[in-house]
């Protein structure tokens, strides 16, 4: 499998909330808990419905929840 | 052991798959390859007990996922995004053994190759699309899926 270079804050954004578990987060977007477990440690690349289903639940923009790495310079 | 190790369901059934497949393609190998001794290999009989292979490998699938769905806690049992992407990802893998398998058995007909031949040849090409289709999704739920 190719590497994402899609990062996120879920984990953070998580423990902001009151130390939400990712069964909870799971809950609320309508998920597995092993694909938040997933989406969490960039195993899996969630569609922009559910990127924006996990932005709602906590609260804040998009880009605060996901961040696209292009530090090598390249053109996305 | 499926229970501890927190897959979901699907990943599950994946796992069932190739253990059912390798386990009922060993005992028909062990089966037909046990009664030919000197007897050349077409002139073995083997369509018996291919169809019951297949039929109990069938039932066993079946049978495995439902004690399994009963060991599972229910919120396991969801099947959501990742899951289907995964489902259909591994399915296009595999895929590709049935075509061979196809192509290989049109081959051999067109030959006038035994029947023998033509039966195992197809009953190969599902067996190893069923293997690669159940290891690509166990790779995907274990490393990592990206849909691209």
């Amino acid at each position: 499998m190719r590497p994402t270079r899609v990062t996120n804050s879920i984990r953070v954004l998580r423990f902001a909330h009151n130390e939400m578990t990712q069964a909870e987060l799971a809950d609320r977007i309508g998920v597995t808990r092993q694909t938040v477990i997933a989406i969490e440690r960039g195993r899996y690349s969630p569609s922009l419905e559910m990127a924006f289903q996990i932005a709602r639940v906590f609260g804040v923009p998009l880009d605060e929840v996901f961040q696209y790495n292009d530090s090598e310079g390249e053109t996305p | 052991m499926l229970y501890i190790t927190g897959m979901t369901a699907e990943e599950k059934r994946a796992w069932i798959t190739m253990v059912v497949t390798v386990g009922g393609y060993a005992a028909y190998l062990a089966i037909v390859l046990g009664r030919a001794g000197d007897t050349p290999l077409p002139e073995v009989p083997y369509a018996g007990t291919l169809l019951w292979v297949v039929g109990a490998a069938i039932v066993a699938a079946i049978v495995l996922h439902i004690l399994v769905s009963i060991a599972s806690p229910r919120s396991d049992g969801r099947k959501d995004q990742r899951d289907k992407e995964i489902h259909r990802f591994g399915d296009y893998i595999g895929q590709s053994f049935v075509v061979l398998g196809g192509v290989a058995a049109l081959a051999m007909s067109l030959a006038e190759l035994d029947h023998f031949w033509i039966a195992n040849v197809i009953y190969l090409g599902f067996v190893l699309s069923a293997i690669l289709s159940s290891v690509a999704k166990i790779v995907a739920y274990r490393w990592g899926f990206q849909p691209s």
